[in-house]
């Protein structure tokens, strides 16, 4: 009978939890009940997790040398504002095992590689390896696209044309001998840079006739590495690193592993030599350049700020549950009477 | 047209006359584009809404290499999507209008040319040509005179039977009629094409109910009016066929001048929200200023010496490059501008008003008629906050009364009306009448034994007692709101000739004759009963007509009504001359049966803190009657004292009726002011109305009885005009549209008195009680909805955009961005929109039931307590907060850190990929803790969209992808490279909860301390609540007079209606609903 009523008057809506708006619901209510034990119990997890960060970082060993030589004492003055070839070495003790696999970082401050156009200054498809974009770059590179006299450069752009070209050797201080300290520069680089997003023509210096080497550098891209075919051009693994533009002023960049010979196992407790070719100019706008020697947990390099906003965090929940609680004591019984 | 026609003149037959005046023929255009112009049109309107052009504008920036600070695709991608979403939906609307059109245009219809019928399309029928209709064919055409109408079989009279539900939507029959002298050359062609006919009449206008023209043949004139003419939209029935003159062709007609002009109204959300976007406009340009000031700080202090590395460009000093970086944030700033916000808002809108149509609570099974939002665009969410909230009271099915015993009471029933009997079949007589109440006094009537049988212009049948007499009709004097009575004039068997007359009481007493003094007291005396018991009262009087003075009087009417000039004025003189010293037969009281649930929806609304303000045509005594049921629980009782109050001594004009509570809490002060319709015109002039408006104010109720329809429409004018309140008004009755028309919601009650109000509505159903339903529920819901939408809304953009601002402190205020550009384009018209859109369409804090238990509910929306400007600086400091951690907390995290191989973290692709995924889970947990239900579309949508994001992130940050599109995609590989080391989980979660916690601790000790009515009843278990349900009468008055006048002109017209002699008996049918007859009181002689 229901059936035939609605039939017959064609008007009636359908009667279904969409259209009637009763689709099954569930509503949180912010109880006591529940947002207190939350808070609780997010903020003692959030301490737990928080002071194992924050041990995990504090044993990450580090060591940092800034080799800028602002200061006139340091070894590296002279250097500062030398444009001639320059070297100078600082030397450093290590009180005990600096734990392996040990990461070789230079280090740069006050430097926008996050700047827009410094950023945005390079051309992908050159990069790719694309030969007509040899020939003819892209404008974004401006105004390093095209040298005085109108030669494409490859690799265009400000980001390449600035790349990073100190060099750096360590050796190790054994019974009054330096041995030098093997650093491996393979696998520096991410593996989709490395194989996918940089790519080199087929055949090298051929197709870089006619194009001019950033004017920077000293030399051109295809001769970066010329011992190895498979780190030289735009895969070269420095270049790649370089070409990898941070996201904050301060950073730094990975130089070199430390995973050879006696040294796999990490660096043993000893006085070691740094030795600088010291090329790139950072005193003109206040930049810091520093060597960094650090090694690695699962939570990545050493970073304290992680465990310690864990830990606050934390804390203030636990707080947080406290005063929750007092104020819903306070205000319930207040409803009660 | 190059001048404004002031009079048209049509010559019948004449083809090459009429052209010569240029008349727009009768094909119609409704349609806004063809192919060619659909495009630079529909460009060029969408171009012109703001929100558009800010995209476009900015667009062209981004064309600018230098100030471009992200991709064109950024802008363009969401730009041509509204564009084209827009532009879909205009080309779609455009083509039904073609098809249409064209379905119209090529209608066919018999036009008479050279003396032969012949079959042409509609759009060829000129102006001045002779066309025939015929039955249940549409008069689509055009205006049509009609100098001919022959009836045949069952049509023995020139009666043209229309029905206008097109035009006016109405649906009951009306008559139309020809003049007697066309009338007379039946369907004979010849006659017809010799027809040498010309008409004068007013120029093309948009008035359906009034028509000035005359026809002149032969030098004779004959006047032409409403009756006379048939109006483009029309439906013939029960008429086999008519044949009819062309005056206005296609775009000149009545009802094409009707349509189109919608005028929006608009709410006051949206009236909010055009400030906001205007403050967010100052907003986007300070930040920009701020950010452009700093790029020329930092340009001086390092860019200068950073040239080693980054030459600046020729020319570009930091004045320069801070002023390119001002319009790059412009751009790179954007997104808090939303330009998807009015498409959201659109189709929030209609979702919801789709709510509405589909709720079957608010469906009325007895007639089928569902509930409608109309003017869908932007009619919806002013539902939200009405404060005042206007009632006419005519809801009504009548009940009636009677008893026999003064035969001219009921001979005067029989006999002044303008009913017309209708036998559908053998022996079942139907009255169709224009209002319930005629309908209701006729029926009363013939169960008393005067039995109205059937009438012709110039006849009334009634059986007296079982006696067939026939009364000669010699005038009608019609009903109008003006005159608020209706006379007839008739000639008995006896050749005596009476008036009879029936009216508004105050109306009829200014008019009877001396000799009447002492009836009118006892009459009065009954009348106030009648009022008191909440009845519609009408007046009942005759009057004997002298031989020799009703002759010259017809001679004086029948000039004044062919007259050109005047025409009213002398007929109202006239009727006014001849009404009067009329002698008093007694009162009728109608009963109005309220609508189920009347007062229980009052008594709810009240609860919810709407204003209501009664404007009725009732009499203070059943106004008071009428507030007893508004508060019925504080029983109020009038003490008609006039109150000397400050208004009253100043101006004398309007007395005050102050009510008070007979309640202990009389401190509170409860007043009701009562001001009948006399009183409010003076009230409502210039210098009074402020005084008007501030004592209703004060007023709990307000009671404007006795008003015209202008009135009411006043009414509402100045509460909207110095309250700034948002305004309801509901009505049911065609006196009720200027009121409803004039309120910000206007809704209309699709019921027994025509559909003028629901047409003319932006809601309409079929039952008063629906209202609460429509307010407390669905209007609620829909300004939480828009509210919630709206607030979430800003907070995600804000906090998208915030985080721009702060890391322009770290990379020297060069408008680099933070997320790949590809985020940017998707992130409001995909990872967003979907969530955003379920939470504006589904989210209910209470559900239905809840909302009507309380009823204060209501409240916090009228205070504007969900949404208003404080609300959105609230909205923009939370989101300030949630950009500071997201920005501050993957900084501290990220910073001098390097993946667990001692590779890159650090890098500007990882950085941005940690920051939107950071952004993008809070939001959506943001979007989840604002939604009061979680339902599974609403959960579907938030984890769909996460779930795209990384499907679509992973997809273009892939090595297929960059091996296709080289440079399009360059963030590969930052997917793999960093979301799988757990630090960066670590600081999602972090800065999720981090976000999110103060915002639930926040609330929560909110809920503690203050509060809301929200909060308690969401926290209120199922079983604690309970309703105290008000049984109160559901009795109720309402206008005295409720039809439409026009009637009598017809009845009285040489030839009448009548549909055919009957051949048989009647046999009294009783309908379901016709009205009872419960209650009669004659006045003894």
């Amino acid at each position: 009978m229901v059936k035939e009523e609605q039939e017959e008057s064609s008007n009636r809506p359908d009667n279904t939890a969409f259209t009637q708006q009763r689709l099954p619901a569930w509503q949180p209510i912010l109880s006591a009940s529940i947002v207190i034990p939350m808070f609780l119990l997010i903020g003692a997890a959030f301490i737990g997790v928080g002071v194992a960060l924050f041990i995990t970082s504090r044993d990450i060993q580090l060591q940092e040398l800034d080799y800028t030589g602002d200061d006139s004492e340091h070894p590296c003055f002279k250097c500062r504002t030398n444009t001639e070839k320059c070297t100078c070495s600082m030397t450093f003790s290590i009180p005990t095992l600096f734990k392996g696999p040990v990461f070789f970082y230079y280090g740069l401050t006050n430097y926008f590689q996050n700047q827009r156009k410094y950023g945005a200054s390079k051309d992908d498809n050159q990069l790719y390896g694309d030969l007509d974009y040899f020939t003819n770059p892209s404008t974004d590179c401006d105004p390093y696209t095209r040298d005085s006299k109108n030669m494409p450069i490859v690799p265009c752009g400000a980001l390449a044309n600035s790349m990073f070209n100190d060099s750096f050797s360590l050796s190790h201080t054994v019974n009054g001998v330096q041995k030098i300290v093997p650093l491996d520069g393979k696998g520096i680089a991410w593996w989709t840079d490395y194989n996918i997003k940089y790519r080199n023509p087929t055949l090298n210096s051929v197709f870089f006739s006619g194009t001019k080497k950033p004017t920077n550098w000293p030399k051109p891209i295809y001769e970066l590495d010329t011992t190895d075919v498979y780190n030289n051009g735009f895969i070269n693994q420095d270049f790649l690193v370089w070409m990898r533009r941070a996201a904050l002023p301060d950073f730094r960049k990975l130089y070199r592993r430390i995973t050879h010979d006696d040294y796999a196992d990490g660096l043993p407790a000893g006085n070691y030599t740094l030795t600088i070719a010291y090329n790139y100019p950072v005193h003109s706008f206040n930049g810091k350049k520093k060597v960094v020697l650090s090694n690695v947990s699962w939570m990545g390099g050493k970073n304290d700020f992680l465990g310690i906003a864990y830990i606050v965090v934390g804390s203030m929940c636990v707080v947080m549950s406290v005063v929750m609680l007092i104020v819903y004591a306070r205000f319930k019984f207040a409803e009660d009477v | 047209m190059f001048f404004s026609e002031e009079e048209r003149y049509v010559r019948a037959n004449d083809r090459p006359s009429n052209l010569s005046y240029n008349y727009a023929n009768n094909a119609i255009r409704t349609s806004k584009y063809n192919i060619i112009t659909f495009l630079p049109l529909n460009l060029f309107e969408q171009f012109r809404r703001l929100a558009n052009a800010y995209f476009l504008f900015l667009l062209i920036l981004q064309l600018i290499p230098q100030i471009s600070s992200l991709s064109w695709f950024t802008t363009a991608l969401p730009l041509i999507l509204v564009l084209s979403m827009t532009a879909v939906k205009d080309a779609n609307d455009d083509i039904n209008r073609h098809k249409s059109d064209r379905q119209v245009n090529n209608r066919m219809v018999n036009v008479l040319i050279d003396g032969v019928l012949k079959n042409e399309k509609w759009m060829n029928v000129q102006v001045g040509d002779i066309v025939k209709l015929e039955s249940n064919q549409f008069v689509t055409l055009t205006h049509v005179t009609h100098p001919t109408i022959l009836t045949l079989l069952i049509e023995p009279l020139n009666l043209v039977y229309v029905e206008t539900a097109e035009l006016d939507g109405e649906t009951n029959l009306k008559v139309k009629q020809a003049l007697t002298l066309t009338g007379e050359m039946g369907d004979s062609i010849e006659a017809l094409s010799a027809f040498k006919g010309e008409v004068r009449c007013e120029p093309p206008n948009n008035r359906l109910d009034k028509f000035k023209g005359t026809l002149t043949v032969n030098g004779q004139n004959y006047g032409l009016d409403n009756d006379k003419i048939l109006l483009r939209g029309c439906t013939l029935r029960n008429t086999e066929w008519c044949f009819g003159l062309v005056i206005f062709g296609g775009p000149d007609t009545k009802l094409m001048q009707n349509s189109g002009k919608t005028k929006f109204k608009r709410t006051s959300i949206d009236h909010l929200m055009n400030i906001l976007v205007l403050c967010i406009f100052g907003f986007l340009f300070t930040l920009c200023f701020i950010l452009a000031i700093g790029n020329a700080v930092w340009e001086v202090k390092e860019g200068s010496v950073f040239t080693v590395f980054l030459p600046r460009e020729p020319g570009v000093n930091a004045a320069l490059s801070s002023f390119l970086s001002f319009w790059s944030y412009v751009i790179v700033l954007n997104a808090v501008v939303p330009i998807s916000l009015y498409v959201s808002v659109e189709v929030i809108r209609l979702g919801n008003s789709f709510f509405i149509n589909w709720d079957r609570k608010m469906y009325y099974p007895k007639n089928d008629t569902p509930a409608q939002s109309h003017s869908v665009d932007f009619s919806w969410n002013k539902l939200a906050d009405p404060k005042f909230d206007f009632h006419d009271y005519n809801l009504v099915e009548t009940v009636r009364e009677g008893n026999p015993e003064a035969q001219a009471f009921f001979r005067l029933l029989a006999l002044c009306h303008t009913v017309m009997p209708e036998e559908k079949k053998e022996g079942e007589l139907n009255y169709q009448a224009q209002s319930p109440d005629e309908g209701a006094l006729v029926t009363a009537a013939r169960n008393f034994g005067f039995v109205f049988r059937s009438r012709t212009p110039e006849t009334i049948t009634i059986m007296e007692m079982g006696e067939k007499v026939t009364y000669e009709l010699l005038a009608v004097l019609d009903f109008n709101n003006v005159r608020k009575r209706m006379s007839v004039i008739v000639r008995g068997p006896d050749g005596k000739m009476t008036l009879y007359c029936k009216g508004a009481d105050t109306i009829i007493y200014e008019r009877l004759d001396h000799s009447c003094k002492r009836l009118m007291k006892v009459t009065t005396g009954h009348l106030n009963e009648y009022a008191g018991d909440g009845l519609r009262t009408l007046v009942l009087a005759y009057k004997h007509l002298k031989e020799n003075y009703m002759e010259e009087w017809t001679q004086r009417h029948h000039e004044a009504s062919t007259a050109l000039e005047g025409r009213e004025e002398r007929l109202d003189q006239l009727y006014e001359e001849i009404e009067k010293d009329m002698i008093l037969l007694g009162a009728t009281a109608v009963e109005d049966k309220l609508q189920d649930g009347v007062p229980q929806t009052i008594e709810q609304l009240a609860k919810a803190d709407i204003k209501i303000w009664v404007l009725t045509g009732d009499k203070q005594g059943m106004s008071c009657y009428i507030l007893e049921l508004l508060y019925a629980r504080r029983k109020m009782c009038p003490e008609s004292a006039e109150e000397p109050s400050v208004t009253k001594a100043r101006a004398g004009l309007f007395w005050l009726q102050k009510t008070e509570t007979v309640q202990d809490e009389q401190v509170e002060g409860d007043y009701a002011l009562i001001i009948n319709g006399h009183s409010l015109a003076f009230a409502l002039e210039k210098d009074l109305e402020l005084e008007l408006l501030r004592t209703a104010c004060m007023c709990q109720t307000v009671i404007c009885c006795r008003v015209t329809p202008l009135q009411k429409a006043q009414v509402v004018e100045l509460v909207k005009k110095y309250k700034q309140a948002i305004t309801l008004a509901i009505g049911d009755g065609a006196n009720d549209v200027s009121m409803i028309k004039a309120a910000h919601i206007g809704v209309g009650i699709s019921g027994q008195e025509g559909m003028q109000a629901v047409l003319s509505s932006d809601f309409s159903f079929a039952q008063f009680r629906y209202l609460q339903r429509l307010l407390l529920v669905h209007g609620r819901w829909s300004y939480l909805r828009m509210c919630k939408f709206l607030q979430y809304f800003f907070y995600k953009n804000f906090t998208f955009t915030f985080v721009h601002f702060w890391y322009a402190f770290f990379c020297g205020f060069s408008a680099q961005t933070v997320y790949d550009e590809w985020f940017i384009t998707l992130y409001n018209l995909v990872y967003t929109s979907l969530p955003i859109l379920s939470l504006g369409l589904f989210d209910q804090d209470v559900n239905d039931r809840w909302s009507f238990e309380y009823p204060q509910l209501y409240s916090p929306g009228q205070l504007n307590m969900y949404f208003s400007k404080k609300a959105f600086v609230h909205c923009m400091v939370h989101s300030c907060y949630c950009s500071l951690v997201l920005f501050f907390i993957p900084w501290g995290a990220i910073h001098d850190t390097v993946r667990d191989d001692g590779r890159d973290l650090a890098d500007y692709q990882s950085f941005a990929l940690l920051a939107q995924t950071c952004l993008l889970v809070v939001v959506s947990i943001q979007l989840c803790i604002d939604t009061y239900a979680w339902t599974t579309v609403n959960q579907f949508f938030v984890w769909g969209s996460l779930f795209a994001y990384l499907a679509i992130t992973f997809t273009m940050y892939s090595n297929g992808m960059f091996l296709i599109f080289t440079s399009v995609f360059p963030f590969i590989g930052t997917v793999r490279n960093s979301l799988n080391q757990p630090n960066v989980w670590l600081t999602i979660f972090l800065t999720s909860l981090l976000c999110v916690l103060p915002v639930v601790a926040l609330r929560f000790i909110l809920i503690q301390i203050r509060p809301t009515i929200n909060d308690k009843v969401r926290k209120t278990p199922e079983t604690e609540y309970c309703l105290c349900i008000l049984r109160v009468s559901t009795r109720r008055s309402g206008y005295a007079f409720s039809h439409s006048q026009g009637y009598g002109a017809l009845v009285t017209s040489e030839r009448f209606l009548f549909k055919r002699p009957l051949k048989s008996l009647l046999a009294f049918s009783a309908q379901t609903e016709t009205p009872r007859p419960q209650l009669f009181r004659p006045i003894p002689e």
